[in-house]
């Protein structure tokens, strides 16, 4: 093995035959395949460290990094970075200017957190620049990458560090630090990681970002760089996002079932299962065989952990699995891992607000272990710094299970408008009844009449007639998987035009999740009208609702009311109303007629 | 997770900024990667098939440890198709270790041998068709190479997940012995000193790679100099250990069949007072063979055997317990010689105690 040195040599060689007279002044020539490929990093890196945030906690209270990820100014960083600092940070771009950013959206379990620039001059801006996402599925291990950010706090200048390096592993499971912080299926490098990169980029070889940088193997060498870097992986990170811009403390997704890997033929089998679980109703059972989840496939017990540390509480997602000899795809709904306020006092816990000199002591002593998140320095003159800028605190609503409201009611305000936009929405306040006429789709169609309103709800299909006189009889009628729970599912959409979300109960922006387990990921907004609890899936591009979903019981499956539409046009009536319950499809109805009238 | 304060940290408005620009060995850096780079890879973005193939090789090792600072974990690398596994001779064989291959499956592993002076042991498993490295005959990388050092460090690779993989280069060839007495290893001779952090907790056994996916050596056990404090990132050259793993895997070097030879009666044979060495109280079935005291007069004090030597090897077999220590002197005529080679320290000597 010569070849560096032989290449060396034949450069020299190169060298000496393109300039005789050897001067030092001479440029050096490189061979093309060099030049292009040096010319290739040297482009990388610049366009990269365009998106790197360096993020300082106001008061000294320490500080990391971030990336930003959209041009108007959303930016991810560890949770550990944004904890000491509550809810306004001050960010520092290589542009060499430090914007004022305020706390988005938390997920204490994965250790992330969105956080938005704000322009210098305080108000929203829409040219920020970002990074391109990459995939972090598809990366391996030996592959280039770099880490850009804020080591050791060293970017006084606003210019950040870049480290270079390989990914040394892939699709890694650490185990949790403490009681809540899981790299479930992160990335391993051997690029320099130290303290203050938390919560920044790695990036591959070309500036796309491939993770979120938030955690070192540190042992008794002192906490300093010893080749072993993670990062969350950005497909995580993607999952995340709309649960992120929610502005809600967010939660991981668990299947309600424990899995391990057969020791003799390798097959990860179900040991234990709630029996309430969406899992459990779908037919999995004790000793089936998991075969994929979330489309990815499932060869170890660590394989299942990792693919569910990727996503968020409440996601429903394909799953595989062999039963009694039977391949069955269904799909799952995933519940969270926490009750709610078992994850904020777990939060509470797990990372104490500043000034915490006196208590970060109390830690260190208590944690000797060999995995640590990597930054939250603190500088012992911190003192508690309230001071938030007027700009910061026009974007900022404190609320409990929230990181901040703001983005919530943004997300809301932003359903409502596009609710009322398609049919049968109206710009007016006017509370119309809906008169729904078709026939059902099967051998020998039935005609359907479906009436509600706030004076009546009613429906006939064929001969046979139903009405609901209150809401407990919606409820029965989804908890009973009957036919009449469409108009549950109908009569939440109708009041939610007609009331919006302020009135129609509690109702919260859940975030973006797959619809029947495929993407693109669909915008979800929970309302919860008495015991029933509504929820609007919707497109990500043009904002038309897809499905809604009617739960009764958190325990049973919901009625999904399908709204199918030929074609995109949102101002017309859908096509088709298809009502489901689990997989299966209960009534299906082909729409002749959808007219508003007046109440009586 | 812990908190701490930085000696550099600072926020912006109270430092002076800085500046850095490339410095010119920097660039030099830069270029020579892109050598390598642009010989060794046609995929310019990654490493991985050089990787990949060289990472199949390597194998967790899971044995003695868990104490508290003492890890139950190792590297190791297939040496033969047939199973034969090198790797670090440390505390983690006191017992009979277990390997994770690359491909998932598990092995309860054999020791074959072990060679102290290099700290390099041999284990079999019972599996065939294996992906192995060949040992080379001479040695693959000078200083200034690139290399790739796969190993099973902190032991993140969790359940069937794949070693880690680190790059950097030879940053020299330097005999240990340099400063000696600083370092705390019997081996003197000389090592690969590398320019990345790979000499981590469970780093031991690892393969060290050159850029044509040849095996370059293996990465030692963990070495801090006491004189500075420094840690050593360093490998054991591959042609080093070539002669004595192809010894221990040709058979003719084996420690295994040790309690098969066949025993001299007692009035015969060696035995412990016949040497004139007691050794430390047999409490455990395991207990190592610990030299108390000599007796005077003896064959073990005209050698200078002295209290606190460890006998490792007694005729070159391995005598990991005092059981098999005295097992072993009972199938050696009284009339023989006894070669024994006993760890001082940091020292390795073998002394033959005659009669």
């Amino acid at each position: 093995m010569r070849r560096g040195k032989l290449l060396t040599l034949s450069l020299s060689l190169a060298m000496l035959m393109s300039s005789p007279t050897l001067r030092g002044a001479e440029p050096l020539t490189l061979s093309s395949t060099i030049e292009k490929a040096e010319q290739r990093r040297v482009e990388a890196i610049a366009r990269a460290t365009k998106s790197a945030v360096s993020v300082f906690v106001p008061g000294g209270g320490g500080g990391g990094s971030g990336v930003l990820i959209s041009p108007d100014g959303y930016a991810l960083t560890n949770f550990h970075v944004t904890s000491p600092a509550g809810s306004a940070m001050r960010c520092g771009l290589s542009d060499g200017n430090i914007y004022d950013a305020v706390i988005v959206g938390i997920d204490p379990v994965g250790d992330l957190a969105m956080i938005r620039l704000l322009g210098l001059d305080g108000k929203p801006r829409s040219d920020f620049p970002y990074a391109e996402l990459g995939n972090s599925l598809t990366a391996e291990a030996g592959d280039w990458c770099m880490v850009i950010g804020n080591p050791f706090l060293l970017a006084t200048n606003l210019q950040p560090t870049v480290t270079w390096g390989i990914l040394s592993g892939v699709r890694r499971y650490q185990y949790p630090s403490g009681t809540l912080l899981e790299y479930g299926d992160c990335l391993q490098t051997d690029a320099s990681v130290n303290p203050g990169n938390s919560g920044g980029p790695i990036y591959d070889a070309d500036g796309k970002l491939l993770g979120i940088v938030g955690r070192c193997s540190f042992e008794k060498r002192g906490r300093v760089n010893v080749g072993v870097g993670y990062a969350i992986s950005i497909n995580q990170a993607v999952n995340f996002l709309g649960y992120l811009h929610s502005g809600r403390i967010v939660d991981h997704a668990t299947l309600g079932a424990t899995v391990a890997t057969d020791q003799d033929d390798g097959s990860v089998r179900v040991t234990n299962i709630l029996e309430s679980s969406d899992a459990y109703r779908r037919g999995l059972r004790y000793a089936s065989e998991v075969l994929s989840v979330d489309g990815r496939i499932v060869q170890s017990a660590n394989d299942l952990q990792k693919v569910l540390a990727t996503i968020p509480a409440g996601w429903r997602v394909k799953m595989s699995y062999r039963e009694d000899g039977k391949t069955v795809d269904t799909l799952v709904r995933l519940r969270s891992v926490h009750l709610q306020d078992e994850l904020l006092e777990k939060m509470s816990g797990a990372l104490p607000p500043p000034p915490p000199i006196e208590k970060e002591k109390e830690k260190e002593k208590e944690d000797d272990s060999d995995d640590e998140e990597d930054s939250d320095e603190v500088e012992p003159d911190a003192a508690a710094d309230d001071k938030i800028p007027p700009a910061v605190r026009k974007q900022l609503i404190e609320r409990k299970g929230y990181a901040n409201y703001f983005f919530n009611q943004k997300q809301q305000t932003r359903f409502i408008d596009s609710l009322r936009s398609q049919f049968p929405g109206q710009a007016d306040q006017s509370n119309p009844a809906w008169e729904i006429e078709g026939n059902t789709v099967e051998a020998k169609p039935r005609p359907v009449k479906i009436r509600v309103g706030p004076d009546a709800i009613a429906m006939m299909v064929g001969e046979t007639p139903m009405t609901a006189e209150d809401r407990g009889e919606l409820y029965d009628a989804i908890s009973q998987r009957s036919i009449g729970g469409i108009v549950s599912a109908l009569e939440g959409w109708r009041r939610m035009l007609a009331d919006g979300p302020k009135k129609f109960g509690e109702s919260f922006y859940l975030g973006t999740m797959p619809l029947g387990g495929q993407r693109p990921l669909r915008d979800c907004m929970v309302g919860i009208d008495g015991e029933i609890e509504v929820r609007f899936l919707s497109h990500p591009d043009t904002g038309v609702v897809e499905v809604v979903e009617a739960f009764a019981d958190r325990d049973e499956d919901p009625a999904e009311l399908w709204i199918l539409r030929d074609e995109v046009s949102s101002d017309q009536p859908p096509q088709m109303l298809d009502l489901r319950y689990g997989t299966d499809s209960v009534l299906k109805i082909k729409i002749d007629s959808w007219k508003k009238v007046e109440a009586k | 997770m812990v908190h701490e304060q930085p000696r550099s940290q600072c926020i912006p408005s109270q430092c002076v900024p800085r500046h850095s620009t490339p410095s010119r060995s920097l660039r030099l850096t830069t270029f020579l990667l892109f050598v390598f780079l642009a010989n060794t890879a046609s995929a310019q973005t990654s490493a991985h098939d050089w990787a990949r193939t060289a990472q199949s090789k390597v194998v967790k090792v899971y044995g003695a440890g868990g104490m508290k600072g003492l890890e139950a974990y190792q590297s190791g690398f297939l040496v033969s198709p047939e199973g034969h596994i090198a790797t670090a001779w440390s505390y983690v064989l006191d017992v009979e270790p277990i390997v994770l291959l690359d491909d998932g499956r598990r092995f309860e592993a054999e020791i074959i041998h072990f060679e102290p002076s290099l700290e390099i042991a041999v284990l079999k498993i019972d599996a065939s068709a294996l992906p192995y490295f060949e040992l080379p005959k001479i040695r693959e990388v000078q200083w200034g190479d690139p290399v790739l050092a796969i190993s099973n460090l902190f032991n993140i690779a969790t359940g069937d997940e794949a070693a880690s993989i680190m790059q950097g280069r030879v940053a020299s060839i330097a005999s240990l012995d340099a400063r000696s007495g600083t370092l705390k290893t019997p081996y003197r001779g000389e090592v690969l000193v590398l320019d990345l952090v790979a000499n981590n907790p469970g780093a031991a056994g690892g393969a060290v790679v050159s850029a044509d996916g040849k095996l370059a050596g293996m990465l030692g056990k963990e070495l801090r100099d006491s004189a500075t404090g420094v840690w050593l990132n360093y490998a054991l050259p591959a042609d080093v250990f070539r002669k004595t793993i192809g010894d221990i895997i040709a058979g003719r070097a084996t420690s295994s069949a040790a309690a098969k030879e066949p025993q001299l009666p007692r009035d015969r044979s060696h035995n412990l007072q016949t040497l004139g060495l007691v050794l430390v109280p047999d409490v455990l079935e395991t207990t190592p063979a610990f030299v108390d005291r000599v007796v005077t007069g003896s064959p073990a004090e005209e050698q200078n055997l002295r209290p606190d030597d460890l006998i490792l090897l007694v005729s070159g077999q391995r005598t990991e317990n005092q059981r098999l220590l005295k097992k072993r002197l009972r199938s050696i005529d009284r009339r023989d010689d006894v070669t024994v080679t006993i760890q001082r320290d940091n020292d390795i000597l073998t002394v033959v105690l005659k009669p």
